[in-house]
């Protein structure tokens, strides 16, 4: 047994963290948040790294790595804050890579894969799926309604912009009719996304909790850092408690998607209830640690706060996951109609 | 990243259950004596097959097991709900203590009583007015004619009623800063000079006990890794003692949250939207208890030392077992108080779970002092 990541794992996550150290600094993130946009030299650079593709088999043009790679990629992508429609993409293509034919998978992989012809996902509840990310810029959107999920073409779908409190993705409301049906492991695919999801608000709440530190060190007050104040070092090490619960969960699930899939469903959901209340717990438990500063525009943990409390909200919330858990766990809800 | 077992770690825990599936002894008799009686003689079963003492190294009668063996040991042993072994803390702190600290006539005097349970060891650490606080502790040896005499008195030593032999940390000298003038002893439980009291706790048991000592004897032979050496020996098994307890509570949690499943069953309350997600919660805390303390394993495989996650998951493991009683109170309604059921007790039992073996508050500022590098207030 070795819970920990490979040579190769922990590579692809220190080229990552350096990568987008470097090129999504927060000054960027804000400048590109303020202006609801993404960076498409910088998407270009990304997809020569080979990530929208990285579990995309190679047939397709992807590197043919797993869950456990997707997720460390979406964990930094959540650590440095970085606009882009990486996630959007990299749910189309699990949602196609697990739930398409062999036809659908050809159409549609390679311009995933290679980043040049993007997809994304929504979740249709009466009528229309109300949160959609990326749905403009992308090429196909997978709509998942139920247990059952279609293709469309982006021009054949209504497209309306919603503004969210997360200003570092762009949101869509999609309706469309009809579309070409994927008749594979949809239920595995919806898991694999929220997994993906989870790794992301690992990262965005493993970055609020080292803002907390940072600052408890420097801020004094009554002629202390406030940090070694117990009511503000305890609150630190419940970030601690919480962030690193939620990343053995999610790397357990992501581990599970790859090598025991029959695991899936029961570790994705506690993987997405945790992390969703954990990343939302961690970020406003650090803007109180930051007191006045941390309510300011000018502050960017804000940035961080919106983001894990969209995260949260998106394939499904942490309530709903929780009550999956509890129907895996052995709560057989009873026959009677709802 | 593979949480697989290896083929050797597989092997390990088939044998075991195969072993405990013909060995289990059932269930233990009622009353003190009888169940210790009981435990002496599964513990005996236990050192006759290899079991007793697995990490020790095989020279001292163990078999050398890794951290994952141990870890696995403890968990089949909970989930074949076998009894506790009579010695508990000679085979868990005063064998590796020890086997770590010791002396060679030490170890061969020592170590194979505590694996057979011929002799029951206890652990006088703590004191009424050192608690969290452990290194303020008062108890003094002062050395005349070759051995040591020791006034002062011990809290929280459980066993000490049966025991043989007692860890003793005390002070030896009262002039240099408070961690430094501690000696660790092995002090003979069977004098005058040491009574033994019984603290009656809110459950109505008696688990634990007071040591009162005035002017007890220890021989010079019984320190123990040197004089003044005491809060070191006296820490570095604390924390292994910690790394390896995950696992097995992680599988006590989840076998209690079945037992709770059922009596919601009971009371058809399975539908109830509230009791469902705090269900869910409580499942999903285990887990990532679980999986914390596997992660922990796999640092201290690597790395060779037990890291903080020891901390995160005793405190995890505290918040998450009351809760669950918590739960099971609030099912069962105007029931609750109702003294004869199990879970009354068990409600009663979890609110030590976060002060027992370090209180919450400590392990928060563990946390935050050594994996954080937040300030000390002191």
């Amino acid at each position: 047994m070795n819970f920990d990541y490979t040579d190769d794992q922990q590579a692809i996550k220190s080229t990552a963290r350096d990568f987008l150290a470097d090129r999504y600094k927060l000054e960027k993130v804000r400048e590109l948040a303020e202006a609801g946009e993404y960076d498409d030299a910088l998407w270009g650079q990304i997809s020569e790294l080979g990530w929208p593709g990285i579990f995309v088999g190679e047939d397709h043009g992807g590197q043919a790595l797993g869950q456990v790679e997707l997720s460390i990629l979406m964990e930094e992508l959540g650590y440095a804050l970085a606009p882009t429609p990486f996630f959007s993409n990299a749910a189309a293509g699990l949602a196609i890579h697990h739930a398409g034919s062999d036809e659908q998978r050809e159409r549609w992989l390679p311009g995933i894969a290679s980043g040049e012809r993007r997809g994304t996902v929504g979740v249709v509840s009466n009528g229309a799926a109300p949160l959609v990310p990326d749905a403009d810029s992308a090429e196909v959107i997978v709509l998942i309604e139920n247990g059952s999920a279609s293709v469309v073409e982006t021009g054949d779908a209504q497209v309306e912009k919603v503004e969210t409190i997360d200003s570092t993705r762009r949101f869509f409301r999609v309706q469309a009719n009809g579309g070409d049906s994927l008749e594979g492991d949809v239920e595995g695919a919806r898991d694999r996304i929220a997994v993906t999801l989870a790794a992301e608000l690992v990262g965005v709440g493993q970055r609020a909790m080292e803002m907390a530190v940072e600052y408890a060190k420097d801020r004094k007050q009554f002629d202390r850092p406030i940090g070694a104040y117990q009511a503000v070092s305890h609150r630190c090490a419940q970030m601690l408690l919480e962030v690193e619960s939620a990343r053995a969960a999610a790397l357990y699930a992501s581990w599970a998607a790859d090598h025991e899939p029959e695991s899936l469903p029961l570790a994705a959901s506690m993987a997405k209830s945790y992390a969703s209340d954990a990343g939302w717990r961690v970020t406003a438990s650090s803007l109180q640690v930051h007191g006045g500063i941390g309510f300011t525009w000018e502050h960017d943990l804000h940035f961080f706060l919106k983001r894990a409390r969209t995260d949260a909200a998106l394939f499904g919330s942490a309530r709903e996951h929780r009550d999956r858990v509890a129907e895996l766990a052995g709560l057989s809800r009873s026959a009677a109609p709802v | 990243m593979d949480l697989t077992l290896s083929p050797q770690e597989q092997a390990f825990r088939d044998e075991l259950r195969a072993w405990l599936e013909e060995n289990h002894p059932g269930e233990e008799p009622a009353g003190d004596e009888a169940a210790f009686e009981f435990r002496k003689d599964w513990q005996r079963q236990l050192a006759d097959a290899g079991y007793a003492g697995l990490s020790w190294p095989e020279e001292y009668g163990g078999r050398g097991a890794t951290l994952i063996e141990q870890a696995l040991f403890n968990q089949e042993m909970v989930r074949a709900k076998a009894p506790t072994t009579a010695n508990v803390l000679g085979l868990v702190m005063g064998g590796p203590v020890v086997i770590a600290h010791g002396t060679e006539e030490q170890k061969q005097r020592y170590l194979k009583p505590i694996l057979t349970a011929e002799e029951i060891w206890c652990q006088g650490f703590s004191e009424p007015e050192s608690g969290s606080d452990l290194a303020s502790l008062k108890t003094k040896a002062v050395k005349s004619n070759g051995e040591w005499v020791v006034t002062g008195q011990k809290v929280w030593t459980t066993f000490a009623h049966e025991a043989k032999w007692c860890m003793l940390v005390a002070r030896t000298d009262p002039d240099v800063p408070k961690h430094k003038g501690l000696t660790y002893f092995l002090m003979d439980m069977e004098q005058d000079a040491v009574q033994v009291r019984p603290l009656r706790q809110i459950t109505g048991e008696a688990e634990f006990n007071e040591i009162f000592m005035e002017e007890a004897r220890i021989p010079d032979e019984n320190v123990v890794g040197g004089v003044g050496n005491g809060w070191a020996v006296a820490i570095t098994t604390l924390m292994h003692e910690r790394a390896g307890l995950g696992f097995g509570s992680a599988i006590a949690l989840k076998i209690a949250l079945g037992e709770l499943m059922e009596l919601i069953r009971e009371r058809g309350l399975d539908d109830d939207p509230v009791i469902r997600q705090r269900v869910a919660q409580l499942y999903i805390e285990a887990e990532a208890l679980r999986l914390n303390a596997s992660r922990g394993l796999t640092q201290i495989m690597k790395t060779g030392i037990p890291g903080p996650e020891g901390s995160l998951v005793k405190w995890q493991w505290s918040d998450a077992n009351q809760a669950l009683t918590e739960l099971a109170m609030d099912v069962r309604g105007a029931e609750a108080p109702i003294v004869d059921d199990s879970w009354t007790y068990r409600f009663l039992r979890a609110r030590a779970n976060s002060i027992e073996g370090g209180t919450t508050e400590i392990l928060r500022n563990i946390v935050a002092e050594r994996v954080l590098g937040l300030p000390k207030l002191r």
